[in-house]
């Protein structure tokens, strides 16, 4: 199963657009979104709005690739449970976020990991083809590690920070 | 070492901002802490930690904003931790800047997804934190954030 998800902020509709038309000339029965509220309504792929977080664990631990927004929800959600994952970055000049840092998000994580990126549309169509290659790294560990947390560790007990 | 165990409020707003300070918790061991985000149903991921339900905006809604804001505050003043903890976004800038006011000590981890600059709201709650962290080396400097890593 693919899953396709929004975030929990605004919906994306250029990307849902571009899945649901590729799910469409693919005939693929796997795919499932969740499209976020007040948004264009995909044809040819099952969907909901929200998932409440258990049903959010839920689908991503059944599925087997995640395509996303740009978000650091999805996409930590993504490396945890060990799923490829394809990113678009959502555009705040186009009204789908606040700001604008989701591209840079995107270009960051891309050269951190495991993360593909499509930045627009034509990309997105071209790289959904070949999604059924996609392979996933281990999953990350649940929690940060070493020096962040043990410099927010020093600073609550001693109330100063580990120097960098 | 304190002997006493100190008190924490943790609190994001929900998706991406609390999935990265859930990643935080091995660093409140040892300590007292109340986890606060927008919704029931993140309870389940903090299982046998206390969790508190607050209000959540966004600046493209004031009425809501406010609404944020009173519930942060009768949260702040009901628990009264030592340390207040957010990694963002707008419910973490309130509960920083009120947890300032009224005395308590508080750390902003700016989020991982500000990659290019900080947000606004960790700009702004950022600057008055007593520790104020970015995720990417590149954004710390002199009387801005320092990096001591990130969530990964």
């Amino acid at each position: 199963m693919i899953l396709v998800t929004v975030g929990t902020d605004k919906p994306f509709d250029r990307m849902m657009k571009v899945v649901d038309r590729w799910a469409a000339e693919r005939g693929r029965q796997d795919v499932f979104a969740q499209i976020g509220e007040g948004g264009w309504e995909p044809r040819h792929i099952p969907f909901v709005n929200f998932f409440e977080p258990v049903e959010f664990k839920q689908r991503f631990a059944a599925a087997n690739l995640i395509i996303g927004h740009a978000g650091m929800g999805t996409i930590l959600s993504a490396l945890l449970h060990g799923k490829p994952i394809l990113v678009m970055p959502k555009l705040a000049r186009l009204g789908e976020h606040r700001n604008e840092h989701q591209t840079a998000t995107a270009k960051r994580m891309m050269e951190l990991g495991n993360v593909n990126v499509a930045f627009d549309e034509a990309e997105m169509l071209a790289k959904l083809d070949l999604v059924d290659r996609l392979t996933a790294r281990e999953p990350i560990g649940a929690y940060a590690s070493g020096s962040l947390v043990e410099g927010i560790r020093n600073f609550i007990w001693t109330g100063k920070g580990t120097p960098p | 070492m304190s002997r006493t165990k100190p008190k924490i409020l943790a609190i994001a707003s929900g998706g991406g901002h609390w999935v990265q300070l859930l990643r935080l918790r091995p660093a409140f061991e040892g300590c007292n802490v109340v986890f606060a985000t927008a919704k029931e149903g993140y309870r389940a991921d903090v299982a046998g930690a206390e969790f508190r339900v607050i209000t959540d905006a966004n600046r493209s809604n004031k009425i809501g904003l406010l609404k944020s804001a009173w519930s942060i505050f009768t949260l702040l003043r009901r628990e009264r931790p030592n340390v207040v903890i957010s990694t963002g976004a707008a419910p973490g800038f309130f509960a920083l800047k009120m947890g300032k006011m009224m005395g308590f000590r508080t750390i902003w981890v700016d989020s991982i997804a500000n990659a290019e600059e900080l947000s606004m709201s960790g700009a702004q709650a950022g600057a008055t934190a007593d520790l104020w962290l970015t995720q990417w080396p590149h954004l710390a400097r002199d009387g801005g954030p320092t990096c001591m890593g990130n969530i990964l």
